[in-house]
């Protein structure tokens, strides 16, 4: 039994690794993506434009554009003259925000009557306008601030905020997508790996032969499941390395919790994969299918926008996606040391969902034999 | 006599040219009708994934969770409880504090507030500030930078209140009063949808035509249809024109389910939109053709089309993620990716309308991605056998 079962390993192995074209696709993407994805999925505001509209003649005016230009979020300021060219920034995207200082700005804020800055954000991208507004809104507080520690020391300080952030404390982008990273590119290898190769085996007919072979379908079940371990292994491990030595991220966990949870839901994964393939008869239909199970399951896992906004409808659909709860587990073992009573609580669904994927599968098989 | 002969030949040729045109375009079409998936494929997915993006892809935090630690038990310290639990953005959950920092390392809390029990003792000390912690879990930038600004705006509120509380002169504080032109409640659906429907676009384009070509050499109908007296172009524009007309019908798909389902307002002229549309979509089916037509292998082009033409649309078009924050080199390669300006075209046609400035500089790189992958096929389209 076990010697079937290697033999038909190695088989898989040796299609999967044949030739050089197939051995690129492999590692060729997994290279590219950690080059370019760390630096490119991040919702943070840096070297935008800030324009200004500064009909105050006051010194204090002056002073707040001066602290806006030092900011890092914006690398360029440009003077708007008139309300013509104020639109005309908006619309043309020249910049992420207009800020315009009204006539009487400095004054109002010597006679301490409600001194406003009107913001006119560029709505086609709305979170960074919000985030850019926090950042203008941190600068006017620290100003006032100092004024006034400066006017009366003596009833300043009533209370203090202190912020500190916890498992990634300088709020580095590549400190979240690293992890998930991980998790993302095991799911495309998996399921490619397992929903494509059944499929090719059905459109040059070697499936026939294989099924009419002394294995079990669940055993063909696990000859396509087990290389698509190895593969997706040695890919989220090449990331994993490059995350830690080359990102400098610092590993917290446990790695042997990441990797058996890791297991677990490739299994889960290769149950989606083989469960695609066993309904589709052309490579073509797999490979769509692949698609329409992967794109909702990368984007609902959490990865792009937290799972919290979500509607609850949705959020209980997800509960079916295993990306979203290996993310969780990926980023918890990563960067906040989350410990084998969490790891188990987070993937244990990916058991029920391997087994319900599986057992169906199973089923479609056995159904084509009889 | 001989100069009519030859427009004779010459028509014949151009009929000939014309009607083999219209039979491969019909094949091609008989076989995206009759296999059930690519009719999945261009009416089911783009609307369900439109769904999808509509309602799970949400950066507006409706209600944060956030942990409460109160470890002080003085009147200021109610005042300051109800400024949290009053705040719409926040959700309060109390507790003890091992208890908060679990949660919070398990995720199930985004931040916590500490208000630590010498609090009341040092705010009434005239010169002490009482300080209050902030802990957030940074493994969400984006999140946390919400949780921050939504926690130090209840702190604000209460600071002002117990200000006017005990008649102490507040500085008249600087109001920054903002206003989101184009998406005045600053949705972040009505940005997203339009950049979506771009990927959705990509999707279908690149592939459903990254098969189409290795699929007829793996089967070995590529061998047949050499045989015949097909040129290239002819060959090139029967696998490009079906799914072309398939991809503008889904195009208009999801506009619609956009504008009247999930009530994205649409500004811009449709006619601009199908137009901008239809450079995208050849430059998107070109770039499955080719690697179709490269890899000879529907395994290896799928997986080209999926890291070719999918994860950039997704990572480097800007539909979500910020293009000016990325480092230059990566900005650089953005400039390559043809889904950067359909983006940014959809982004412009739903929500500002018509900006020629923005919209004809658009087109005009879709059309250079165009020429370029089609182009580039047509190269490699060998109409002979090695």
């Amino acid at each position: 039994m076990l010697h079937r079962l290697i033999t038909l390993v190695r088989k898989e192995m040796q299609a999967l690794l044949r030739d050089s074209q197939s051995r690129r696709l492999l590692i060729m993407p997994v290279i590219l993506q950690l080059l370019v994805f760390p630096f490119a999925a991040t919702l943070e505001v840096k070297n935008a434009t800030l324009a200004i509209f500064n009909q105050d003649s006051g010194r204090h005016s002056t002073e707040l554009m001066q602290r806006f230009a030092q900011a890092k979020a914006f690398k360029k300021i440009i003077a708007v003259r008139s309300e013509a060219e104020l639109q005309q920034v908006i619309d043309r995207q020249q910049a992420v925000a207009v800020l315009r200082f009204p006539t009487g700005f400095s004054r109002r804020i010597e006679t301490k009557t409600a001194p406003e800055i009107q913001a006119l954000v560029d709505g086609r991208r709305s979170n960074s306008g919000q985030v850019a507004i926090s950042y203008l809104q941190e600068i006017v507080q620290a100003y006032q601030q100092e004024r006034m520690l400066a006017n009366a020391p003596q009833v300043s300080a009533v209370s203090k905020v202190v912020v500190r952030h916890w498992f990634n404390p300088n709020l580095n982008d590549t400190w979240s997508i690293v992890p998930s990273l991980v998790a993302i590119i095991t799911t495309i290898s998996t399921l490619i790996v397992t929903a494509m190769s059944v499929a090719r085996e059905r459109e040059q007919g070697t499936l026939d032969q294989l099924l009419v072979s002394p294995l079990t379908p669940g055993m063909i079940m696990l000859g396509k499941s087990i290389p698509a371990l190895f593969v997706s292994t040695a890919q989220a491990t090449i990331i994993l390395v490059a995350g830690i030595f080359a990102y400098r991220i610092p590993f917290q966990g446990s790695l042997l919790l990441l990797y058996g949870s890791m297991i677990f839901y490739i299994i889960a994964l290769a149950g989606f994969g083989l469960f695609i393939s066993s309904i589709c008869q052309t490579q073509q239909q797999a490979f769509l299918g692949v698609f329409s199970f992967m794109m909702p399951a990368v984007l609902l896992s959490g990865f792009v926008a937290p799972v919290e906004n979500m509607p609850n409808w949705l959020q209980a659909l997800t509960w079916f996606d295993p990306l979203r709860h290996f993310i969780v587990i990926v980023k918890g073992v990563f960067l906040k040391d989350m410990g084998a009573a969490a790891v188990v609580s987070n993937a244990w669904p990916l058991l029920v969902i391997a087994l319900l994927t599986l057992g169906i599968t199973d089923i479609v098989f056995r159904k084509r034999l009889g | 006599m001989k100069s009519f002969s030859a427009a004779l030949v010459r028509q014949q040729q151009r009929s000939g040219t014309f009607r083999r045109l219209v039979a491969l375009c019909r094949k091609e079409t008989l076989q995206i009708w009759r296999d059930p998936s690519s009719i999945l494929i261009a009416v089911v997915l783009p609307i369900a994934m439109l769904f999808i993006f509509g309602f799970g892809i949400n950066l507006d935090s409706s209600q944060l969770r956030v942990g409460l630690v109160i470890e002080d038990q003085g009147a200021e310290v109610q005042r300051f409880i109800a400024s949290f639990t009053g705040s719409p953005y926040l959700r309060v959950i109390t507790g003890t504090r091992p208890q908060m920092e679990q949660a919070l390392a398990d995720g199930k809390i985004r931040g916590l507030v500490v208000v630590p029990s010498d609090f009341t003792e040092k705010s009434q000390r005239p010169n002490d500030s009482a300080p209050i912690q902030i802990i957030i879990d940074g493994s969400e930038p984006n999140t946390a930078k919400f949780v921050e600004a939504y926690a130090e705006g209840a702190w604000q509120v209460w600071q002002r209140e117990r200000a006017a509380a005990r008649a102490q002169p507040m500085p008249s504080s600087i109001q920054i009063n903002s206003r989101f032109w184009f998406n005045p409640s600053a949705l972040s659906r009505n940005y997203i949808i339009p950049g979506s429907i771009t990927i959705i676009m990509t999707v279908l384009g690149a592939l459903l035509t990254s098969l189409v070509v290795a699929r007829e050499w793996e089967r070995g109908t590529m061998e047949a249809l050499l045989a015949t007296s097909i040129t290239r172009a002819e060959f090139l524009i029967s696998k490009l024109l079906p799914y072309y007309v398939l991809g503008m019908v889904s195009e208009l798909i999801c506009i619609a389910v956009a504008v009247w389902i999930l009530k994205v307002p649409f500004r811009g002229s449709i006619l601009m939109t199908l137009f901008v549309t239809t450079f995208f979509l050849f430059s998107a089916l070109g770039l499955g053709l080719l690697l179709s037509t490269a890899t000879r292998n529907q395994f290896d082009a799928a997986q080209g089309a999926l890291n070719a033409a999918f994860l950039p649309s997704i990572m480097l078009s800007g539909f979500l993620f910020e293009i000016s924050s990325m480092p230059l080199l990566i900005r650089l390669v953005t400039y390559l990716i043809p889904a950067r300006y359909f983006v940014n075209a959809m982004q412009t046609l739903f929500q500002a309308g018509h900006v020629p400035q923005l919209l004809w500089r658009d087109v005009a790189c879709l059309m250079a991605s165009s020429i370029f992958f089609i182009g580039l096929t047509a190269r490699l389209t060998k109409m002979h056998l090695d």
